[in-house]
């Protein structure tokens, strides 16, 4: 039964679905763009004033985990829906049809992210997914006039579903041996019957939640639909969707240790392998930032997945710091796309000539643009350093050489294209001159919250400590 | 504290430099300048307050020292140190720093601002390699100076010979070192880890790893680790493919910085960190480390004959001198090891010198083709004369410090590998080849055309003065420097001596 303290468990999840209801309500009451922003952007605020308190609950409720990794969970998706909703203003108010309906999937991607990084049940883990990826598809293909954003929802829609499918059938399978859906009984079932039927459902799993995280084999639609989406669904797809699917993949491994044996540790080191190098082997030569982007992710991934790999307490706590400077960096970069891109036109501004020489005409932009891909990169004094030393330290502790040379590796490749991109932001263009684009309100909005990324970057970069003893705090302390 | 403003100091330059770039054209150059000065200012004072010939009290080595905990989670600290070899090493720093300011008064024209942040993040970077003492601050600042240097190449720089872009060549140069950085942060985490295992300490302190005690064959695997991070900036033979092309296409302070100071950290590296960390593994490697050293002589100076391109050609001559400094720190003996740090600084001194006027060759004939210079003697007032005498030093003409550094490192290490000085003497006379060769073919010779040149203006006189004045002094009376870095060189010697005697006791056992 669900109790009073159940509920102040989920208080953030609640007010992000009530929130998203309010949206919804207001927009069928009278359409305002600027109005709907700022009460998206409020129920946000507010979810996340409460996530302090909702962590004060002594019980979760059922079919939910509400640890430290939820609630780490819980705090970065808040924090990425705001910015994404903060760069989506300005972006919109160039769209020519309906702008206040993508807030409303907004929310509900939000609150499908919420619920997956709490959910420790197949059943809770199966609706919120869906309820995150729903959604998506309407924002990825929201400017149904571009052919682009149609090939690229349509992409994810297809593909999506039978990723489904397979996560389904692998759910079936388990289930079907161990007569148990929920994830810590799951496990003792999995360990007491371990023959091919449970890992077949097991690789089933991997391979539904793998395509969400485009891991190797399964990215083929990762380029296509970064390309061609609108920046900010872009953005919620490259940060929120991917860090709760993630810590939900972290969830499993560490709740159901079956899930680590021998075989499937080593397939999940094959994988975490050749997305690093694949992802960062397909980036060289790309020539639309947003594609760059996407393989960029994908071999970020790769490295994250050697958290999976190693287990334990530090890993988890690699899994957090990780994710926080992957989506730190994410959004800047992402979050100059969508400022470069604004007001929307009829495409996104993403070939890599737009960028030439960006410094001379947007010094700032072109700044955040730096930072964000030295972060990437993983250059010392970024957010991004701190992530790899974590990654290689957790690599050198588990022993787990072949991956260490992986991330090495990969990040030397990596080098290649980060470079490139940033380079070209300092070229100089002939006739060019030293002008920054006008700025309104919502505009500004957006690029205050991107210089505020971009300093947290750089400040985490140097001084460490807050992130890593909030990250430590939250995962199981130990080592 | 005053170790932190003396990284500080750079960094904040920088930044000033860049904002000052919308006041005036000048103001940055002058910022620059006046940060590299006060470095250079605060170095020598701290050098001339402290009587470096007695042994210290208690026991430290270091003159100075700052620490405050920084990631207390891995036991990292923001640790600062100075002793006589990093005291030398950020007064050179700071003296080249003024250089490269100096240098590209008129040579950099556009996004100037910009261009002086970078250079000083580079300085200050490497400001803070040669102070920190702390693995995981070394290596922060150890890869940090590689992204405004990457900048400076990319976007100063010159495009060379046809298909080697500037940005080709600067982004080779960021590859390499950084995938060797990584392998030593790799090193330096096992490292760590190791000594957490065995005793519980989660550390990153130098004095704490010093007494780390790593299995065998790990032990080679880490060393190895640290070294290959130190070849690449060195560089050594098989891991030189970014020098060459990095030095031709950088701008002219690029190309002093590079060959000033950044190949410095790599030998200051080996000398702090390699070899401290890991005396029987070094010990082990040192003929491999050597022969590769004698390599890099040999190939240097051979490639160095046969360039066309001015700047490559000074560029393979600083292989070939690292060469001898790679030799000498792990031949084990004092006198060499103190060799090594004299030809460090001489190289400085007359790299630095030869870079500094190819430039000014440039500015003038807008080449550095040598197959179209020739006669210049008869052109250029003052310039083909100071060419003349850094030409000598690079030769290591007796009373310049070339001479004395590559003196002590053949002396030094005969005792120990006579057949190694034995050939590594024949680079003696290869060096002079090249050296009278590049003289020759600039200098001498019909000329190609006519016409006289611009002599130096007091800015180019007064470099070169200073260079000289230098590179003359420390020739003729070496004696302060070796006394600022006995207290360095002992220690490392002994070191290696004793994992000497173990190796051979437990040779006897067996």
């Amino acid at each position: 039964m669900l109790t009073l303290s159940n509920l102040m468990a989920i208080l953030p999840l609640i007010i992000v679905a009530s929130t998203a209801i309010l949206v919804m309500l207001g927009i069928a009451w009278r359409r305002h763009h600027g109005g709907t922003a700022v009460l998206s952007a409020a129920g946000l605020v507010l979810a996340l004033a409460t996530a302090p308190l909702a962590s004060t609950a002594l019980s979760s409720p059922p079919l939910m985990t509400l640890d430290g990794l939820a609630q780490m969970g819980t705090v970065l998706v808040l924090l990425c829906a705001l910015v994404t909703v903060a760069l989506s203003h300005h972006y919109l108010t160039g769209y020519p049809g309906a702008k206040e309906e993508f807030y409303l999937l907004l929310l509900c991607a939000v609150t499908g992210a919420l619920g997956l990084v709490a959910s420790s049940h197949l059943a809770t883990l199966f609706i919120s997914l869906e309820l995150l990826s729903m959604p998506l598809y309407g924002m990825l293909a929201y400017s149904v006039r571009s052919e682009r954003a149609l090939e690229s929802g349509i992409k994810y829609l297809v593909l999506s579903a039978a990723a489904t499918a397979f996560l389904l059938f692998g759910m079936a399978l388990l289930y079907a041996r161990t007569g148990q859906l929920d994830f810590a009984a799951l496990a003792t079932g999995v360990a007491a019957s371990l023959d091919a039927w449970v890992l077949a459902g097991a690789v089933l799993i991997v391979v539904g939640l793998g395509f969400k995280l485009s891991v190797v084999p399964f990215h083929m639609w990762t380029p296509d639909v970064y390309q061609g989406g609108p920046a900010p669904a872009i953005t919620l797809l490259a940060t929120v969707s991917k860090l709760a699917v993630f810590v939900l993949l972290v969830r499993l491994t560490i709740t159901a240790p079956g899930f680590s044996s021998d075989w499937l540790a080593s397939l999940f080191t094959l994988l975490a392998l050749i997305t690093m190098l694949g992802g960062n082997l397909l980036a060289l030569f790309q020539s639309d930032v947003k594609r760059l982007l996407g393989y960029s992710s994908i071999a970020h991934f790769g490295y994250l997945f050697v958290a999976i790999v190693v287990g334990g307490p530090l890993a988890v706590e690699t899994a957090g710091v990780y994710l926080i400077t992957y989506l730190l960096a994410t959004l800047a970069a992402f979050g100059v796309v969508t400022e470069l891109s604004s007001p929307f036109g009829s495409e996104d501004a993403a070939g890599l000539h737009h960028y030439r020489g960006l410094f001379w005409r947007r010094p700032w932009l072109a700044a955040v643009m730096t930072v964000s891909f030295l972060s990437l990169a993983g250059i010392p004094l970024t957010t991004g350093f701190i992530g790899k030393f974590y990654v290689l330290a957790l690599g050198v502790w588990g022993s787990q050489w072949w991956l260490v040379g992986g991330v090495i590796a990969g990040s030397a490749i990596g080098l290649f294209y980060y470079l490139r991109v940033m380079v070209t932001l300092y070229l100089p263009e002939p006739g060019m001159r030293r002008v920054d684009a006008p700025g309104d309100w919502s505009n500004r909005i957006g690029r205050l919250t991107l210089m505020v990324v971009a300093v947290l970057v750089l400040v985490l970069g140097v001084y460490p400590t807050p992130m890593v003893h909030w990250v430590a705090g939250l995962s199981t302390p130990g080592f | 504290m005053i170790l932190v403003w003396l990284i500080l100091i750079p960094f904040l330059g920088g930044l000033l430099c860049w904002q000052a770039d919308r006041w005036s054209e000048q103001a940055p150059r002058w910022i620059a300048l006046g940060t590299m000065v006060f470095v250079l200012v605060i170095s020598v004072v701290l050098w001339l307050g402290v009587d470096f010939s007695v042994p210290r009290v208690g026991g430290s080595q270091w003159m100075l020292e700052w620490r405050a905990p920084w990631i207390p989670r891995f036991g990292i600290e923001i640790h600062l140190a100075l002793d006589g070899l990093s005291l030398i090493l950020v007064a050179l720093t700071g003296f080249l720093g003024a250089l490269a300011v100096l240098c590209s008064w008129h040579e950099i024209a556009e996004r100037i601002g910009f261009f002086h942040l970078n250079l000083l993040f580079i300085l200050g970077g490497v400001v803070g390699v040669f102070l920190a003492l702390d693995l995981f601050l070394f290596f922060l600042f150890w890869e940090m100076m590689l992204v405004p240097m990457y900048f400076l190449i990319a976007l100063w720089g010159h495009s060379g010979s046809p298909g080697q872009t500037r940005i080709r060549a600067a982004t080779r140069f960021f590859i390499y070192t950084q995938a060797s950085g990584l392998l030593m942060l790799v090193a330096i985490i096992a490292l760590v880890f190791v000594h957490y295992s065995n005793t519980g300490e989660l550390s990153f302190s130098y004095g704490v790893l010093l007494q780390a005690d790593v299995p065998e064959p790990l032990a080679f695997w880490l060393m190895l680790g640290f070294f290959i991070a130190f070849a690449v900036k060195l560089p050594v033979v098989p891991l030189h493919g970014w020098l060459p092309d990095a030095h031709a296409q950088a701008p002219t302070a690029g190309s002093v910085d590079l060959a000033g100071i950044l190949l410095k950290t790599a030998a200051y590296g080996i000398l702090r960190f390699a070899l401290p960390l890991f005396p029987e593994q070094s010990q082990a490697f040192a003929p491999v480390a050597m022969t590769l050293g004698l390599v890099g002589i040999i190939y240097g100076a051979v490639l160095a004959c046969g360039q066309q391109d001015i700047k490559r050609l000074i560029a393979y001559t600083s292989i070939s001198h690292m060469g001898f400094v790679l030799i000498a720190l792990y031949s084990g003996s004092e006198l060499a090891i103190q060799g090594a740090i004299v030809l460090m600084v001489a190289h400085a001194f007359s790299s630095a010198g030869l870079f500094i006027l190819s430039g000014q060759l440039y500015e003038r004939i807008h080449t550095r083709d040598m197959r179209v210079m020739g006669g210049l003697w008869g052109r250029i007032p003052v310039l083909p004369g100071f060419t003349l005498c850094f030409v000598a030093a690079s030769l290591g003409m007796p009373a310049t410090a070339n001479f004395v550094g590559e003196f002590m490192v053949l002396f030094g290490t005969f005792p120990s590998a006579p057949v190694t000085v034995v050939i590594a003497s024949t680079g003696l006379v290869l060096a002079a080849i090249y050296s009278l060769q590049l003289m020759q073919r600039v200098h001498y010779g019909p000329e190609h055309r006519t016409g006289a040149l611009a002599g130096p203006d007091a800015r180019e006189y007064a470099m070169m003065l200073a260079l000289l004045v230098l590179t003359l002094t420390v020739g003729l009376y070496p004696q302060p420097l070796l006394d600022t870095t006995a207290a360095v060189a002992g220690p490392v010697a002994e070191l290696f001596s004793n994992s000497a005697d173990l190796i051979a006791r437990a040779g006897e056992v067996n």
